[in-house]
């Protein structure tokens, strides 16, 4: 089971143990993370669970076009931001340290 | 069709839909729109109809078709327009919203500090002393208009700021608002004629070039939405191409005015419809951000958006021809019972409440949308510290359009903790 450590953007860390098949977002929303909205439940289409990922043990799924509109807006971009809804829990992908931004929009 | 005909609404239930006018904006003046909608969703939700003041045109009523066509840019352009009605060839006055990309993020990234989180700490203060302050200022006792010393006071305000607009002129500004939504084609005939709508463009890209002049190279550190535009070297010049300029101004007021001023009076409607869900925010505050997204829902401020088919296309078996026209009716998405649990009931401690259709999805999703709900969250928490009951004393009136569902008029009497 992976472990994902969440960093608030004040520093506050949270780890948890993920499950596989889960979206990153599910799992924060699963342990109240704050710092993640995720208004639209997980379509890509808010923007609203906006991460940045600073370590992962395997190799992330690319970023689809649906996901780079989305991103492309957000005036916090950074080359590891990702949408935490678009990726999936797995063994594959294994621990990872996902910080949150300072907002959603 | 004559302003204010009332008489001869057919009725969503029976009448074959081919005859029906989806678009009829006396719908949401009566409030009787949701059993056509019902039964779109139910029938045929990807329904074309042949027929109406806006020409032929796609509804599309489902939650989930909703978001598909926003998230398929290239095959549902924006461009040239984002409501049922087209704008006059000449005069077309392209804003972000009704542009495609990448134009359309250069021009939103311009503006979009205004709603960042640095200037939202800033406003709420402000806000907060404001919204107090015309809160006291109520009478007690006597019924009064909630829209007007409300709504419309506190939204208007919030503009003015946005802007750092004149501070004496600021009812200008709920004005051109008005009229930007007026059409005579979405609102049957009630609201302004073409002439009328361009004279107030006229007026108000009068005053906003002026002031541009004005503020050109002054170099105040100010986040007002002039400024931004010509701090972004992409928009530095935007007062030249007046069209483009008057057609974000125009995008800017009516999305930092209308739907905010709406919902403020539509929650006021909903908490005296369901009297219980009062109860159970009064006595939990933390109550009021769900709450918020619950009114801004019901609400449905925007009751549609349109988009442009860029080239023949197969939607959920349907063919679409290059240049049809397709309409997405949130206030239909936010109704929909696959998605949304018991939808036709107003609930303020929802499961999953933010998601729902008022604010759009995708590139083209709300960009005030955090402003809204802290301007919403403000009046319901200083509302609750002064008021035991806010009771209306009749119906609202609600006004005749398809693009903005909202009131003209609401009595109102307070009752002091």
């Amino acid at each position: 089971m992976p472990v994902i450590k969440f960093i608030e953007f004040d520093g506050t860390e949270h780890e948890v143990d993920a499950d596989d098949g889960m979206s990153i977002m599910e799992v924060a929303m699963k342990y109240d993370i704050p710092g993640i909205d995720a208004d639209c439940g997980g379509g890509a289409v808010c923007g609203t669970c906006h991460c940045f990922v600073e370590e992962s043990a395997g190799p992330l799924p690319a970023v689809d076009p649906q996901e780079e509109s989305m991103l492309g807006l957000r005036p916090d971009r950074e080359s590891n931001s990702r949408l935490s809804c678009q990726l999936q829990v797995s063994d594959s992908m294994g621990n990872m340290i996902v910080k949150l931004p300072e907002f959603q929009m | 069709m004559a302003a204010g005909d009332k008489g001869h609404l057919a009725d969503p239930h029976t009448t074959p839909l081919s005859e029906l006018d989806v678009s009829d904006p006396r719908r949401f003046e009566l409030d009787s729109w949701q059993p056509l909608f019902e039964r779109l969703r139910r029938e045929s939700p990807i329904h074309f109809q042949a027929k109406s003041p806006a020409g032929p045109f796609w509804s599309i009523t489902r939650f989930e078709d909703i978001v598909a066509v926003e998230k398929d840019t290239e095959t549902f352009s924006s461009e040239p327009t984002i409501a049922i009605i087209d704008p006059p060839d000449e005069r077309r006055a392209p804003s972000f919203i009704a542009m495609d990309q990448p134009q359309h993020d250069i021009q939103r990234r311009a503006v979009q500090p205004v709603v960042a989180p640095k200037n939202l700490l800033e406003f709420e203060a402000l806000i907060r002393k404001r919204t107090g302050e015309a809160l006291d200022s109520l009478p007690e006792g006597e019924t009064f208009d909630w829209v007007e010393l409300v709504s419309r006071n506190l939204t208007t305000q919030m503009l003015a700021t946005l802007f750092d607009f004149p501070w004496d002129l600021r009812e200008k500004l709920s004005e051109w608002s008005d009229a930007i939504t007026s059409d005579e084609r979405m609102t049957a005939g009630t609201g302004l004629s073409r002439e009328e709508r361009l004279l107030v463009i006229e007026e108000f890209l009068g005053i906003f070039t002026q002031l541009w002049h004005e503020r050109k190279g002054d170099d105040q550190e100010s986040f007002d939405l002039i400024r931004l535009l010509q701090r972004d070297p992409n928009t530095a010049n935007m007062v030249d191409d007046p069209l483009n300029y008057a057609g974000n101004l125009m995008l800017l007021i009516v999305g930092g005015n209308d739907t905010t001023r709406n919902s403020m009076s539509g929650g006021v409607l909903f908490l005296n419809e369901y009297p219980e869900q009062f109860e159970k925010v009064r006595s939990d505050r933390r109550l009021i951000p769900s709450m918020v997204s619950e009114i801004i829902r019901f609400q449905t401020p925007l009751p549609h958006m349109r988009r442009t088919v860029t080239r023949d296309t197969q939607f959920k078996g349907h063919t679409m021809k290059k240049g049809d026209k397709v309409v997405l009716w949130y206030c239909s998405a936010n109704r929909d019972a696959t998605v949304i649990t018991n939808p036709d009931t107003f609930l303020v401690d929802r499961d999953s409440v933010r998601n729902h259709a008022s604010f759009g999805f995708g590139i083209h999703r709300c960009m005030g949308n955090r402003l809204a709900e802290m301007q919403l969250r403000i009046v319901w928490e200083e509302a609750l510290d002064r008021f035991k009951h806010i009771t209306l004393m009749g119906p609202p009136t609600r006004i005749c359009n398809n693009f903005v569902r909202g009131y003209s008029h609401m009595p109102v009497q307070v009752t002091r903790v």
